[in-house]
């Protein structure tokens, strides 16, 4: 059982990057348009614009 | 005089020497036009960032500072195909927002606490039937208190500020019992992982707070959802002043930018967006959006005009007023101030059943207690069962049995061209006996129409259409619009107060008075028959036409009336205008209880007389002179072409020319009601099987997590049947 030691903080510390992988992408603003995001990830080739708006 | 246009009112200094704006644009709806308009946009010199979002149908744009006018986006995008005006984000919206993106982190926070203490509880269930050492089970119940402690007083926040606040009033809401719950459950799992136990339901608490945090925020996002549209709305209606910025030099600003004592002016067939009083000019007036009166007024130096008044015939120069001056508008502000605060609070459903909820569960745990004290139980093994009560009777499907609803039937009521104002309103419009309708404006389109079209050879109409478009009187646009014109006459020019002529193949053509035509006749002829119907006169060599021109119906009216009837609701009409008018409309229509000339103060005592009586009232206006009315309704909508005060006012805005919205809302709501209805019903149901396991000591954390996971399951299941109407209305 000392395969514990390893594998709970392991598993821990995936949760809290699925977490903070969500946090970042709420601050970064990729629930902001749900509908035009799907549309985008096929679009041939994306305009050159910036990052979205804060 | 050329204005120019004025946008710096909406632009935002990022400083680094870049500026920001947002515009709102129609018709964008697919990954076509996304692309479409950022390229078309990127490609200008200076402009840094153009993004276009497809859910609320607006572009960002930002560019460096100095040489672009921000007018260079609009123009760019009608080259494009797009009209796009700018947009002021309100300052309720970004609030909104905000709270939405504090309910998803709180969301996302739970839902992974309860994600990894499950996957740390299946082993812990498992092993008590099997092999695992005392040791190894409170290890795992240490790491479950490590999450989900701190998970807890993160995402709870939402829940515990508010049964806050409620408390210190001394009142009780919905949050009061899940607060007490979740606390209760953390701290006694934290005591009973000290003393070893076997039990813990660091899952439970945390689960709970996902399922109700997800019920906070599908009914947070209906709302948002609804504010962005709306204010997409009020951009595109493009409400701007014709601005004196000096002598005989003008700029069209946005309303926003006008302030009492500016002068602005007011072209014929212009509807003006101030309220003010003239100082220079003579002109007719149509006071219909205001008043209900269909009937042109005269104006001239000293008049009142008010938002939404339609200047016909000649310029006028207009002296803002501040808001309260006017003696029409201070008489509608007063009514509407005493109607808002008559308007008794409506109990909305959730804290109908949350006011029963509460001391129910409360007592059952408090007699839990006693009774197992009473069966010879220890007092620590009494706590333990009663706070296991509190655990499986937290509302979890309660929280979602009514937003899972509200948003379900909101998405569909969206979709039919109905907005919804207020959260409430879908229970209040659920419960309606009575239609009560403003005619001008509401049953009638707000445009003018030709009701004798087809009296007239098609390709005089044409003629007389394409001439129609060197005119801005009202009628005359009306002349333009159903005869479908595009092009103009070459040459048309206007004859201030009589009308327009122009030539065809070397000979005269006329539109406009019967007189300057020579068709006075014709035109009495149609006045005896239609007395309420403006006429405008057409002349080409000798054939001459008369076309009467009058407010139409909405073209499903009759059908919304006869639906609203045949579903058991009775329609009424209380209208501004004159009686034969509203006759005329009434008759058409097979409506039998009809009253013309009504005040708004008289509005407001037939609705008063209607709400005595215990009826329910649903009154549906545009005009300014129905606002208090619509506030004092039990509940209201406003057509999306109504005054800015009404649609404030109202409950619920439709959109479109046809009054099937109304009518689909009232199904739709009707639906909805039965549903949050059979939702707390299954809510109650599963409490009632729960219940008596945890009184009888055998809700284990593995029976409380099943539980609250299919009882949410089921009501969720049972929303989604809401996106379609009631069965009565079609």
């Amino acid at each position: 059982m000392e395969v514990l030691v390893i594998l709970v903080p392991l598993a821990l510390l995936l949760g809290l990057l699925g977490l903070a992988g969500f946090l970042w992408s709420l601050k970064n603003g990729q629930y902001d348009d749900l509908e035009g995001a799907g549309w985008r990830a096929i679009a041939d080739d994306e305009p050159a614009s910036g990052n979205p708006p804060p | 005089m050329q204005a120019t246009r004025d946008f710096s009112h909406y632009v935002r200094h990022l400083g680094s020497g870049l500026s920001h704006i947002d515009l709102a644009v129609e018709g964008v709806s697919c990954a076509g036009c996304m692309s479409k308009i950022e390229r078309g946009l990127s490609a200008l010199p200076d402009v840094t960032l153009a993004r276009v979002n497809l859910t609320d149908r607006r572009v960002a744009l930002e560019w460096k500072e100095g040489s672009l006018d921000p007018a260079r986006f609009i123009d760019r995008l009608a080259e494009l195909g797009y009209k796009a005006y700018p947009f002021e984000p309100v300052r309720a919206e970004a609030v909104e927002t905000e709270q939405a993106s504090f309910l998803l982190r709180c969301l996302g926070v739970a839902a992974f606490a309860a994600m990894n203490i499950m996957m740390l509880s299946i082993p812990v269930w498992s092993g008590n039937v099997s092999d695992m050492i005392p040791e190894q089970r409170d290890f795992f119940h240490w790491l479950s208190a490590l999450i989900a402690l701190p998970a807890a007083a993160y995402a709870g926040q939402p829940f515990f500020k508010s049964a806050w606040r409620a408390l210190r009033v001394r009142r009780t809401n919905m949050d009061v019992p899940i607060s007490i719950g979740i606390v209760l459950a953390l701290a006694m799992s934290v005591m009973e992982t000290i003393h070893h136990a076997e039990h813990a339901y660091f899952d439970a608490a945390l689960m709970l707070l996902a399922f109700l945090l997800a019920g906070r925020y599908l009914d947070q996002s209906m709302r948002r959802k609804t504010r962005a549209v709306a204010g997409n709305l009020a951009a595109l209606k493009a409400e701007s002043a014709t601005k004196f910025v000096g002598v005989d030099e003008i700029s069209v600003v946005p309303i926003a930018a006008v302030k009492a004592g500016d002068i602005v002016l007011l072209r014929p067939g212009e509807r003006c967006a101030v309220d003010g009083s003239v100082i220079e000019g003579r002109s007719k007036i149509d006071q219909s959006l205001i008043t209900g009166e269909t009937l042109p007024v005269k104006a001239g130096p000293g008049t009142a005009v008010y938002a939404g008044t339609l200047n016909l015939s000649g310029a006028l120069r207009v002296r803002v007023a501040a808001a309260s001056e006017g003696t029409l508008l201070a008489e509608i502000s007063r009514l509407l101030d005493n109607a808002v605060q008559a308007r008794s609070r409506y109990v909305q459903l959730a804290d109908r059943a949350s006011r029963l909820y509460a001391p129910v569960v409360h007592t059952a745990a408090l007699l839990t207690m006693l009774g197992w004290v009473a069966f010879g139980a220890t007092w620590h093994d009494a706590i333990v069962t009663a706070i296991s009560v509190l655990i499986i009777t937290c509302p979890c499907a309660l929280g979602l049995a009514i937003p899972a609803v509200q948003t379900v039937v909101s998405g569909a009521m969206f979709r039919t061209g109905v907005l919804l104002n207020s959260g409430d309103a879908i229970e209040r419009l659920a419960e309606v006996e009575r239609v009560v309708f403003d005619k001008t404006g509401t049953l009638t389109l707000p445009e003018l129409d030709v009701t004798n079209a087809a009296d007239v050879p098609r390709e005089v109409f044409e003629l007389a259409g394409r001439l129609a478009l060197a005119s801005h009187h009202p009628v005359a646009a009306a002349v333009a619009r159903a005869a479908g014109a595009r092009t103009p006459l070459a040459g048309g020019e206007e004859v201030a107060g009589e009308g327009v002529r122009g030539f065809v193949d070397g000979m005269e053509v006329r539109l406009g008075r019967p007189s300057f035509c020579g068709a006075d006749q014709i035109a009495n002829e149609i006045l005896c028959r239609d007395p309420e119907a403006s006429v405008v006169a057409f002349r080409h060599g000798e054939t001459r036409h008369v076309f009467a021109v009058r407010q139409r119906l909405r073209p499903d009216a009759a059908g919304a009336v006869a639906a609203l009837v045949k579903a058991g609701i009775e329609v009424e009409i209380l209208s501004g205008d004159r009686e034969p008018a509203v006759r005329h409309a009434a008759r058409s229509l097979d409506i039998h209880e009809w009253r013309a000339g009504v005040t708004p103060a008289d509005k407001i005592a037939r609705i008063d007389e209607w709400k005595r009586r215990g009826v329910k009232v649903l009154m549906v206006g545009d005009g300014m002179n129905d606002a208090p009315a619509l506030a004092a309704a039990h509940v209201s909508m406003s057509p999306v072409s109504a005054t800015h005060l009404s649609q404030a006012t109202a409950d619920l805005v439709f959109l479109g020319d046809r009054l099937a919205p109304v009518v689909a809302a009232i199904g739709f709501s009707r639906k909805a009601l039965r549903l949050m209805r059979q939702n707390l019903w299954l809510a109650a149901g599963y409490n009632l099987l729960a219940v008596p396991l945890a009184i009888a000591g055998l809700a284990t954390p593995l029976v409380a997590a099943a539980a609250m996971s299919g009882s949410s399951l089921l009501v969720i299941l049972n929303a989604l049947r809401a996106h379609r109407g009631a069965r009565e209305f079609g």
